[in-house]
């Protein structure tokens, strides 16, 4: 176990979340990224009651298929950008982003922070669909095996999980039907059709042990929210989501690129292992405090390691724990109210953090988790990530 | 570019480019040995190789041959292959992470049985596949087979 950092995330409640935005999520857009990052923008700021002259700063992360923050910012008109950001980074940055929004005000170096992702993640580049065939650097131990596709990098820690605790195709199951069941009552989610525990295990095998409907979708479009202190949100027009607190990072042997996991020390365990302690001191609550849940599930498996690793419940219990129907929207735990990545769609995990700002105000429709008061959101899947802890 | 070398390109599977790392583990796939390299200083073995030691960050790095034995740490089956035209005459085929004697992991293809009689720490051996004059690939079998 990791030590907690000297002073963890040290900001609780001093920044919050105004505003949400979102385009609509297809596998064609026909339009542009950046055109999709200006609108989630544009809707985000407008939710927010601001205009983009009240934007001074812009935080996003790609895998060079997005567009730079100034660009976002040149679109907008905004006539004073000054953070304005590129992570170089996948899912693990997902949170990240808002609390370098966070860190970047409170560092003076702006006041009001637009963070985003936008991606064209099926009709453009379609990063389920293999990496660049380069074996150079890190790929040059991985890919001339075949070892190519993020799939393909995930399958292999679940088998290692399934040797080491067991784990059924059932229990897998489970996820991929609680989060299509949760997408049903959620207009802007992508796949709304029914799923049975019957179709799930009659769906093709992709890399096993994963088969279709382990594997979350890929996604044209982008999402955006608004952050600032608390002080500036008091006066705005929705009700501000506070930011208890937050972690990011991972283990030991993090790899020498995100697909990396050769030396990681145990594929049962993710990176959440490592951050929870710092994010649970960070916020000064515990996981039972927790109403509502959006996890980061690129993969069905994805969530048995963090529900693990933030302590929602016993190592090596997940499987059980999921079978239970505790993630459900009437269970313990109601996680991924939008239908997640599974089936909302992939914006590369900010969705999750929207999903979360509209549950704590009470705006999720027939998905909405009743009183929920306290949400956590968390981002990444394998050896480094990040999560946040969220209050109304 | 002709179109019939664009489509030659297109369909090549991904050949690894050594760098000042890595050459002298390819090298030595070259000669049948499987290369990993051990610290001077406290003895750590270490792959994927690097310019120090990652446990005490020695630089006084040299290359041993491995036992070229292990066991199955895990492994994946591929049914699905992407990209489709390169992968689609190998599917289904094995992936695996081969844990050495040594105590180093290694990816590689686990080849002469059926993936249906993998199991976990399943004792296996390098066996060498020569892709082509350049480039041989270390893969490994079940031991003794």
């Amino acid at each position: 176990m990791a030590t907690a950092r000297r002073s963890a995330f040290a900001l609780r409640d001093k920044y919050a979340i105004v505003g949400v935005g979102t385009t609509d999520y297809s596998a064609n857009s026909g339009r542009t990224v950046r055109s999709l990052a200006i609108e989630a923008s544009a809707n985000a700021i407008a939710d927010a009651g601001l205009k983009p002259a009240d934007i001074d700063g812009l935080v996003s992360y790609n895998f060079n298929d997005s567009v730079p923050a100034i660009a976002v910012a040149t679109g907008l008109g905004i006539p004073d950008a000054g953070y304005a950001v590129d992570f170089l980074a996948g899912g693990n940055a997902a949170n990240l982003i808002v609390l370098s929004a966070v860190a970047a005000i409170e560092a003076g170096l702006a006041d009001t922070v637009v963070c985003y992702r936008a991606m064209n993640g099926r009709s453009g580049f379609r990063l389920g669909g293999g990496r660049e065939m380069a074996a150079a650097g890190p790929t040059q131990y991985t890919a001339p095996f075949g070892w190519i596709t993020y799939p393909q990098a995930m399958a292999m820690w679940c088998r290692r999980y399934m040797i080491k605790y067991g784990l059924t195709p059932e229990q897998l199951g489970e996820v991929a039907v609680t989060f299509r069941d949760n997408a049903r009552d959620n207009p802007r989610a992508m796949q709304r059709k029914p799923l049975t525990m019957a179709d799930y295990l009659a769906s093709r095998m992709i890399v096993d042990p994963f088969r279709l409907y382990d594997i979350c979708l890929e996604t044209d479009g982008a999402c955006a929210v608004v952050v600032t202190t608390a002080e500036r949100a008091r006066d705005m027009r929705q009700k501000p989501v506070y930011i208890m607190g937050g972690a990011y990072g991972g283990g030991p042997n993090q790899g020498d690129d995100l697909f990396d996991c050769i030396r990681w020390p145990d594929h049962a365990m993710n990176y959440s292992h490592y951050i929870a302690d710092d994010l649970w001191r960070s916020a000064g609550i515990g996981p039972k405090d927790i109403d509502v849940a959006e996890i980061y599930d690129c993969f069905t498996y994805s969530i048995v390691m963090q529900l693990e690793g933030l302590g929602l419940c016993g190592l090596g219990e997940a499987g059980a724990f999921i079978q239970d129907g505790n993630i459900r929207r009437g269970g313990k735990l109601p996680v991924n109210t939008h239908g997640g990545l599974l089936s909302e769609g992939y914006i590369h995990g900010f969705n999750h953090v929207v999903e979360a700002v509209e549950q704590l105000r009470g705006q999720s429709g027939s998905r909405q988790v009743a009183n929920a008061e306290i949400a956590l959101t968390t981002a990444g899947a394998m050896t480094c990530g990040s999560a946040m802890i969220l209050r109304k | 570019m002709s179109t019939e070398a664009a489509t030659e390109a297109a369909l090549a599977k991904p050949v690894p480019l050594p760098d000042a790392d890595s050459a002298p583990f390819w090298h030595g796939c070259r000669q049948d040995k499987l290369m990993i390299q051990r610290c001077r200083s406290c003895r750590s073995f270490q792959f994927p190789p690097s310019s120090v030691c990652a446990q005490c960050g020695s630089d006084q790095i040299e290359w041993v041959q491995a036992s070229g034995k292990g066991k199955v740490f895990s492994w994946i089956v591929v049914v699905h292959p992407v990209p489709k035209p390169v992968y689609a005459a190998d599917v289904p085929y094995v992936v695996a992470l081969v844990e050495l004697d040594e105590g180093v992991r290694m990816p590689t293809n686990i080849v002469g049985c059926d993936s249906s009689a993998i199991v976990a720490d399943m004792p296996v051996e390098v066996v060498f596949k020569r892709v082509s004059e350049e480039l041989v690939l270390p893969l490994f079998q079940p031991a003794g087979a």
